[in-house]
């Protein structure tokens, strides 16, 4: 990256590349930091998957297994999703699609960057010191006044925690984490209102850069109640305070209350940009605008607004009011008619458009054809009388990773390798982006498909081991075999992202240089150089047009660019 | 889609007014979350509730609201100097915003100070109130100290902020600085309206 090239003088390496106020650099630091604890939360799939596969080796003791899981869960969730698909990405995209040099407070952004990085090191620390194994969600009571005994014990009921134990650290690092995209997404709303490029109306924003920010509101009014619920379970594992101990008058449903009011919005934080880079890569490659740009977006800005009034479709089986959970069961399946427009939406663009099937394109289309199962399968768990019955079982986990990994691997690769050539300024091998993409794809369906069956038989989510000794209505055929075949297959896309990782190293250093816009797309990035020199543009763009102009029946050149006059 | 350049934006606004707004309204949904947190508590245990909200002191509640509001005019005032560039009134304002908001936390300090003694929230704090059974009140006590807690927090994040912006106004430049410190500084106070009743006239 040149600094020279925009008149600016010559930075120091700490400056450039550590403590950089320069949005890509930013958005470099959160990829990477997302990218390794995407690693580190997979290598903690690898060891309970294994253990699952065979429970009679033991692999894992009980509560390394809970660990590992809830660990698992919430280094993909806060550490991985989180930041690739919000942070990266909103840090790359937002001032170079809207046309100006870096975000509103540069150095806001760099202090959320490295917030963010403190929680991730906060976050490992306690995995380092034996993690939290009372599940992702932090329930209390599990999760306030029972002590984790260290090396495999039991839990011990009504002790206080302290500080130093991995809950209590897992809770400062979600807070802290919050704290930093807070932070961040303030930033990213002020430059998208403030810092557009000349002429460019909120309809000509592209739809990720919607999405994105739709993403940034819908979390900073949802986390609220989570942040006030974190620190009250840091007093009671910290002091005692037992705000969630029904012995002393506190409600542990009320933590639920608090986590779930922000933990299902999450989802749709980490939904938005993903469904903006699926949409972005599916209307250049098919090289027609994207049906319905508007009305898709009012269907997410309504789904928005339902996502607040969803929440307690978690806790059908906590003792909620069955009033209240019809209610939250009429708008859990109201929710899903905005995000089938979305994907109608999708569809009718491929319709009759000239589909490239490039790396970008094929993760994109996985995107669609994977989340349209997730989707399917959260209808039965949001109906109360469903629910009730797949509660718990590996339904739920194959439902929760059949959106999760949709969105965050699907639809980040998607991210990755459409932009990869101009935020890394190299071309990669589509080649091996292909091998990439349907090694992942057959073996993440392998891994999640399957599990339904077990799941719809009762199989239990949280039991380590099903032996013959144990459990033996479920260590017979077909599920024993079951859970090998996912397990061989989670190995199997686990190998397939350390391919992805060299692949990708190895163009960072020997790649060929990338030109200026090599998928022919309309919106402003592709007028900065690849990757664009500090400041971005060599003159700042005028918008004349919204981002979708392709195949204009009037022109000779499929797409028409944003800031072409005439 | 017409092709001709459109001029829609929302650039009017400056980016400072833009982000303590958003601000606002980030602390606002935190605030909500305590708020909504207790209210269960006390819909859970109404009666309890009521009868221990009689030991919160009103008069000091309500001495804090004098307090709070009258820094609230006084930094009005400030900016209202700082529009006119009466730069001298303008420090001394800021000043007494910064007094009261002491004064707040030097009152709120003696409130607490007993019923910390006590042991209100952590142990029984029979000691305190005497006849009820200790425990569903218990969590009157924890968000009473949570809320008030999280507010004082506040205020003196208040108090440095408007320091701060002192520090960067003082010589007349980046005066529009004035304003988003008094934005910050109403939320603040508009939280208190919010507390003063829940925990202190509701009996």
């Amino acid at each position: 990256m040149s600094a020279a090239a925009h008149g600016h003088h010559d930075l120091g390496f700490f400056k450039k590349y550590m403590f950089s106020t320069d949005h890509k650099v930013i958005g470099m630091q959160y990829l990477i930091t997302g990218i390794i604890m995407a690693f580190l939360g997979g290598y903690l799939a690898v060891k309970f998957r294994s253990q699952l596969a065979f429970p009679e080796l033991a692999l894992l003791s009980g509560s390394e297994y809970n660990s590992s899981v809830t660990m698992h869960g919430l280094i993909m969730v806060f550490w991985v999703a989180m930041p690739i698909l919000v942070a990266a990405f909103g840090n790359f995209l937002i001032p170079t699609m809207i046309g100006c040099d870096d975000m509103a407070y540069p150095t806001l952004n760099m202090i959320s960057y490295w917030l963010f990085l403190v929680s991730a090191f906060v976050a490992i620390a306690s995995l380092l010191i034996g993690g939290y194994g009372g599940a992702w969600t932090l329930y209390p009571p599990l999760s306030a006044n029972m002590a984790e005994a260290s090396g495999g014990g039991a839990y011990v009921i009504g002790k206080v925690p302290g500080l130093f134990s991995g809950g209590s650290l897992i809770i400062t690092a979600v807070a802290l984490e919050i704290i930093a995209f807070l932070i961040g997404g303030l930033n990213f709303l002020v430059t998208t209102i403030n810092m557009r490029a000349p002429g460019m109306s909120i309809w000509d924003l592209p739809f990720v850069v919607w999405m994105i920010d739709l993403a940034v509101v819908v979390f900073m009014f949802s986390v609220g109640p989570l942040v006030a619920g974190a620190i009250m379970l840091l007093f009671d594992r910290t002091l005692g305070t037992g705000f969630f101990d029904p012995n002393r008058g506190g409600d542990p449903i009320l933590f639920q209350h608090l986590f779930w009011f922000f933990g299902h919005p999450e989802v749709y934080v980490v939904l938005f940009p993903s469904m903006g880079f699926v949409g972005e890569a599916i209307t250049t490659f098919s090289r027609k605008p994207l049906f319905g740009f508007k009305k898709v977006i009012w269907a997410a800005i309504v789904a928005s607004i339902l996502s607040f009034i969803v929440w307690a479709h978690h806790q059908f089986i906590a003792g909620i009011d069955p009033h209240a959970a019809v209610f939250f069961t009429i708008f859990t399946v109201l929710i899903s008619v905005p995000f089938a427009a979305m994907m109608f939406s999708f569809i009718a663009t491929l319709w009759k458009g000239s589909i490239e099937l490039t790396s970008a394109m094929l993760w994109a289309l996985g995107f669609i054809i994977t989340f349209l199962f997730g989707g399917v399968t959260g209808i039965y768990l949001g109906t109360l009388t469903s629910d009730v019955v797949f509660h718990d079982t590996y339904f739920v986990v194959a439902h929760f990773h059949y959106t999760f990994v949709p969105i965050t691997i699907f639809g980040g690769m998607t991210a990755i390798y459409f932009w990869f050539p101009k935020f890394v300024g190299k071309n990669f091998s589509e080649f091996w982006g292909k091998v990439h993409f349907w090694i992942s794809f057959i073996s993440f369906n392998a891994i999640f498909l399957p599990m339904f069956i077990p799941g719809t038989a009762g199989q239990h989510r949280r039991i380590a081991g099903y032996t013959e000794a144990t459990f033996p209505a479920m260590a017979v055929e077909p599920y024993a075999t079951i859970r090998i075949i996912s397990t061989v297959a989670f190995w199997v896309l686990f190998i397939a992202q350390v391919i992805w990782i060299i692949h990708m190293i190895v163009k960072f250093y020997t790649g060929e240089k990338a030109v200026k816009n090599p998928w022919k797309a309309n919106t402003l990035e592709w007028t900065c150089d690849s990757p664009p020199p500090h400041g971005n543009f060599a003159t700042y763009p005028t918008v004349y047009r919204g981002p979708y102009e392709y195949s204009v029946p009037s022109r000779d050149s499929d797409y028409w660019p944003q800031d072409e006059k005439g | 889609m017409s092709s001709e350049a459109r001029t829609m934006t929302f650039s009017e606004v400056p980016k400072g007014r833009l982000i303590i707004w958003l601000v606002v309204a980030g602390e606002m949904v935190i605030f909500g979350g305590g708020i909504v947190a207790y209210l269960l508590y006390r819909l859970n245990h109404i009666e309890i509730f009521d009868y221990l909200a009689r030991f919160t002191s009103t008069w000091m509640g309500a001495l804090n609201t004098v307090v709070l509001l009258t820094s609230s005019f006084f930094i009005v005032k400030a900016h209202d100097y700082a529009a006119r560039k009466e730069l001298k009134k303008m420090r001394n304002a800021m000043f007494v915003t910064i007094g009261l908001g002491g004064v707040f936390l030097v009152v709120k300090t003696i409130e607490w100070v007993p019923k910390i003694k006590a042991g209100l929230g952590l142990n029984d704090g029979s000691a305190f109130w005497g006849k009820v059974s200790a425990a569903p009140g218990h969590t009157f006590w924890l968000s009473y100290f949570f809320l008030t807690g999280m507010h004082g927090a506040h205020v003196i994040l208040g108090m440095i902020t408007i320091f701060i912006v002192w520090l960067s106004v003082r010589k007349g430049q980046n005066l529009h600085r004035v304003e988003m410190a008094g934005i910050y500084w109403h939320f603040v106070d508009l939280v208190w309206i919010f507390l003063f009743p829940l925990f202190y006239l509701s009996r």
